[in-house]
């Protein structure tokens, strides 16, 4: 099990017309091969900013940072993640097909790879035959499907999830949340994920880690042993509730909660 | 309420509302060219010491020689004597000037649609060009085209550059401006999220142009792409009037100043306003063609 993201002291300060804002303040995290790592917290506690930090989207201030052992830079030259960000952001110009085979275009993948991966991919995510259909045609959750197996089209180790299902439906959410730990355990990527629910960083993650605002910080990392198998029933077991009130506990400590 | 279909749609989604003002204004215009032309008439027949009744005043008004404002079966007749019954290679033919101006303003308009693109393109690559080049583009706008475009005709033509392309030179002039400005913002239009994802990819600035910012700018180039045609048109006249030019749709309506021939000048410019929604709409259906095939998603 080999360390692929470590960041010592993490700091970034951003400088705004209001003045300086502190997003993120002495981070110090590892996250090993193949864990599924969630970043809980309210908004304005640094998550999404920590996640284009280790995407190399945004430079940290203040300490270190290696993913995959080198700079977020050189792990994006060499294209180590899958981003995906909290709307679909596919190309409506594109048809799906296209969308996806969008990144193996950029890194020059072969027009006959480029095929293969498409369909891959599709059926991975549950939406084969979709090629030839336009963004428009899609509904949110089919939408935000696309762009993970966009996300996965080129094989990288790891996928940056940033609150990819947060603007849909509790149903297809559940639904979703399913698949993702389907695809999770086909495939064996790391996974960086941000989320603002409970119930879902508790159902999908190994390990949970609690963030907390003004400045972003990390209050507390917490284990989640609900084993490998875990269907969306788990969530009424005392285990997961346990494990969501510890959550819970370390969000009201770090001031989530206050007005 | 179900959707109208087929002929029933074309009436009264069409036909009805566009023939309504249509018709308003030819009555308008009716009216107005009685008021205008009555003084001359009222004139006449002090001079001739008569008394003319009203309905008489009214046909008379209709029927000028030289009208200050000639009545719509006037300027009627006259184009349709200038076109259907002219040979097309006469200098007479509406249709042959018209075609004079449509050359330069096509000419005109292409040259001026690839160097707004260019620009564009320039200005959203380089933020010293942005910074350097933008007030310059607005300045150039503010020179009044009828001023220079005697100059421009002049000049060129001493350096042996005449016919259509001094011409062009004025329509592109005028029109690679909205297609510029529009274009900057089309380029520059996507989302920070689609920038963010190409950034992921460690795609380059060429990719990033031709993968995602041409195509979202597409919208904006055909918006623009309709106010310049428009624009050039105009420029391919004003380029005729100045220099005492003998064909083209400017041509005809110096000509008609100069001999006073007031129904003349009104079919020359009945026949530019018809020539330039032509245009319009053919660009306009160019777009829509473009967008379908791009998954009318714009």
């Amino acid at each position: 099990m080999s360390v692929v993201i470590d960041t010592k002291g993490l700091d970034l300060t951003f400088r705004t017309n209001d003045g300086p804002v502190h997003a993120l303040s002495d981070i110090d995290l590892q996250i090993e091969s193949g864990e599924f790592v969630s970043l809980i917290g309210p908004s304005g506690c640094g998550k999404t900013t920590l996640l284009r930090v280790i995407a190399d989207l945004e430079k940290p201030t203040g300490g270190t940072i290696l993913v995959n052992g080198v700079s977020p830079e050189q792990a994006r030259l060499s294209r180590a993640y899958g981003y995906v960000f909290q709307a679909a952001a596919l190309y409506p110009w594109r048809t799906i097909g296209s969308n996806i085979s969008l990144p193996l275009e950029v890194m020059g993948f072969s027009q006959a790879e480029r095929r293969k991966r498409i369909a891959k991919n599709l059926e991975l995510v549950n939406l084969g035959g979709f090629e030839k259909k336009f963004p428009w045609q899609l509904s949110g959750g089919m939408q935000q499907r696309a762009s993970i197996a966009r996300a996965l089209s080129f094989d990288p180790d790891m996928l940056l999830m940033d609150e990819p299902f947060g603007a849909l439906d509790e149903i297809v959410r559940d639904h979703l949340n399913e698949q993702l730990l389907k695809l999770w355990a086909q495939t064996q990527k790391t996974v960086v994920f941000v989320t603002h629910s409970i119930p879902e960083a508790v159902f999908l993650s190994t390990r949970i880690v609690v963030m907390s605002p003004r400045p972003g910080r990390i209050h507390d990392v917490i284990d989640c042993d609900l084993g490998n198998d875990r269907p969306l029933e788990i969530r009424e077991t005392p285990k997961f509730l346990e494990i969501a009130h510890r959550v819970r506990e370390g969000l009201r400590l770090g001031h989530s909660y206050d007005d | 309420m179900r959707e109208r279909q087929g002929p029933s749609w074309f009436f009264f989604d069409r036909l009805l509302p566009i023939g309504t003002v249509v018709l308003v204004i030819i009555l308008l215009w009716y009216g107005f060219a009685v008021l205008l032309n009555a003084k001359f008439e009222l004139d006449q027949a002090a001079r001739a010491k008569k008394q003319i009744s009203t309905m008489e005043l009214v046909q008379k008004t209709m029927a000028q020689d030289r009208p200050v404002l000639p009545a719509p079966h006037q300027v009627a007749t006259e184009i349709w004597n200038t076109t259907a019954l002219k040979k097309v290679t006469s200098k007479r033919s509406l249709v042959y000037h018209g075609w004079i101006t449509l050359r330069s303003t096509l000419l005109g308009f292409v040259m001026g649609t690839l160097l707004g693109i260019g620009l564009a393109a320039l200005i959203v690559h380089s933020r010293v060009l942005d910074k350097s080049l933008m007030p310059w583009i607005i300045a150039s706008q503010t020179i009044p085209i009828l001023a220079i475009a005697p100059m421009i005709i002049v000049v060129l033509n001493a350096i042996g550059i005449s016919g259509v392309l001094p011409k062009a030179l004025i329509s592109t002039y005028l029109s690679f401006f909205p297609v510029a400005v529009g274009m900057v913002k089309g380029l520059r239009s996507p989302d920070l999220m689609l920038m963010d994802l190409m950034r992921t990819y460690n795609a380059n600035r060429s990719q990033i142009f031709w993968k995602l910012r041409w195509p979202a700018a597409v919208p904006f180039l055909f918006t623009s792409m309709k106010v310049a045609v428009a624009i050039s048109l105009v420029g391919a006249i004003v380029g005729e009037l100045p220099t005492g030019a003998v064909a083209g749709l400017g041509a005809r309506l110096l000509t008609g100043s100069y001999y006073g021939q007031t129904i003349q000048i009104w079919s020359a410019l009945v026949a530019a306003a018809v020539l330039a929604a032509a245009l319009v709409i053919m660009v306009d259906l160019v777009s829509r063609l473009v967008t379908r095939h791009m998954g009318m998603a714009q």
